[in-house]
């Protein structure tokens, strides 16, 4: 799906030759200072090697993170694509299974304010329209121009064969902004966008089917080891208030 | 309460835990009644399947006392007071998979799906006491436990029958009853009788067959230290 207003900027396959050359410059002059670094068997040249690694590391950064990404998945969901449908319709229903977004409010026209919370609670905000709007079958929302971060996506609900419910297929494209901005973006949206897509369907298809989002966060458990309650701290579950009646 | 948790490989404790709650609207708190140890609870035990964490309470094997329920829970299916025996799989009911009376592979009750996807290709329902993999779930070899879907899974007992007489139907009655139907065992004249797995699935098997008057007995002998085991439990020398 390609937005029509936006303009297109293309980095993702390819860099400039001057992006290029510094990225393979620092990168070999980094290699080539650590190794001379660890040979030199020195407080010196333990200094030297880190310094040769800092460099190899920021040159492997540049321009290996694509700017623009897209993700798709599908799911088949045991209920009929009018009940997917109305409930997806209702953008507030949303955070209750995307659990990057904070809240979806309307704001009247077809209009959308979403929120994402990222790391340290920063919040990211943005407001999207719905372009296309077919009932039981379609629904596809774009960003607005003037928003800071881009992005788009579809869903659609078909049924699937055999009278076996519906197949909701959902895809999301996204730009990171630059900056500090889209370091957020790529926290709240994670490694791989795809995963974070499909585990969103797969607690939209939970919330239709069982009508509840299955969880073992607050169950009880025996002590934990150093390693895995600083793994619980760093990593929390979050559930919202919503999700439990 | 109490409870039996995992605390490394080859090292088990009974720990001081919280209660658990009640933490979605379908969920029921059980007080357990009798639990029981699967031979798969001795996999966990002696470390071969991964994602075990540090005091992850025990036990997919148990039955209880309803004492607690959800908002969402129909009265006319499980009340208060209700003893009930719990089977091992987490059911939502409601996909495909539960429609088809596949329990064991319901799509809804496991939160950690894509671990076991990733591991397996497919991910089974979420199970008791087994891994987070498998979901995570505090398990029943503890004073209370949580049940996710009590409207679904467990099994209400009338009274007058003791705990150990239904106990099984949680977990290894079903899983032997299910090798036995997979692999087409049918009464025949001569009826041969076929000891696989001398653990208590074993057993279990063992108890469901008619009495045999005539006919050949087989072991699988595939693993002495199952024999040897076997061979203590029916002289009566049962640790567990």
């Amino acid at each position: 799906m390609q937005s029509e207003t936006r303009p297109r900027r293309d980095r993702s396959n390819h860099n400039s030759n001057s992006v290029e050359l510094k990225r393979w410059g620092l990168l070999v002059a980094g290699s080539a200072l650590a190794v001379y670094g660890v040979t030199r068997r020195s407080k010196v040249g333990l200094s030297l090697a880190a310094a040769g690694g800092l460099m190899a590391f920021r040159g492997a950064k540049i321009g290996a993170q694509p700017r623009e990404l897209r993700a798709q998945t599908s799911f088949a969901v045991n209920c009929s694509p009018a009940e997917a449908y109305q409930v997806w319709r209702s953008f507030e229903n949303l955070p209750l299974f995307m659990r990057h977004l904070e809240s979806v409010k309307s704001i009247g026209d077809r209009r959308y304010e979403w929120t994402a919370r990222g790391p340290m609670d920063v919040e990211v905000r943005w407001t999207a329209e719905i372009v296309d709007d077919h009932e039981n079958g379609r629904i596809v929302w774009r960003s607005l121009p003037e928003s800071d971060f881009h992005i788009s996506g579809f869903v659609e609900f078909r049924s699937a064969p055999g009278g076996r419910g519906t197949i909701v297929s959902v895809s999301i494209q996204y730009e990171l902004p630059a900056g500090p901005l889209g370091k957020i973006v790529a926290a709240i949206f994670g490694k791989d966008p795809e995963f974070t897509i499909r585990e969103d369907l797969r607690r939209f298809k939970a919330l239709l089917e069982a009508g509840e989002i299955s969880t073992t966060d607050g169950q009880s458990h025996g002590p934990r080891s150093i390693l895995v309650a600083a793994m619980h701290a760093a990593y929390p579950e979050r559930r919202k208030e919503s999700e439990r009646e | 309460m109490k409870a039996v948790c995992w605390m490394g490989k080859e090292k088990m404790s009974v720990e001081s835990v919280p209660d658990p709650k009640i933490l979605n609207p379908r969920d029921a708190i059980i007080r357990v009644t009798s639990t029981c140890i699967c031979g798969s609870d001795l996999h966990l035990y002696d470390g071969y399947i991964p994602t075990m964490k540090q005091g992850d309470i025990l036990g997919h094997e148990f039955m209880g006392e309803v004492v607690e329920l959800g908002s969402r829970i129909n009265p006319e299916k499980l009340k208060v007071g209700d003893r009930v025996v719990v089977p091992f799989t987490i059911a939502c009911g409601r996909c495909f998979f539960c429609q088809n009376q596949l329990w064991s592979c319901c799509d809804n009750t496991n939160p950690n799906a894509w671990v076991a996807e990733k591991m397996m290709g497919f991910s089974p329902s979420g199970l008791f006491g087994y891994t987070h993999m498998l979901g995570g779930y505090a398990g029943g070899q503890a004073q209370y436990a949580r049940v996710p879907f009590a409207d679904v899974g467990p099994l209400k007992i009338p009274a007058g029958i003791p705990d150990e007489k239904v106990v099984f139907l949680s977990d290894i009655f079903p899983t032997g009853y299910m090798g036995a139907v997979n692999c087409e065992l049918r009464y025949t004249k001569r009826r041969h009788r076929l000891h696989l797995g001398l653990r208590p699935r074993g057993s279990v098997r063992n108890t469901k067959r008619l009495p045999a008057r005539s006919g050949k007995s087989y072991r699988d002998r595939s693993s002495s230290r199952t024999l040897a085991y076997g061979q203590r439990c029916r002289r009566g020398d049962n640790r567990f």
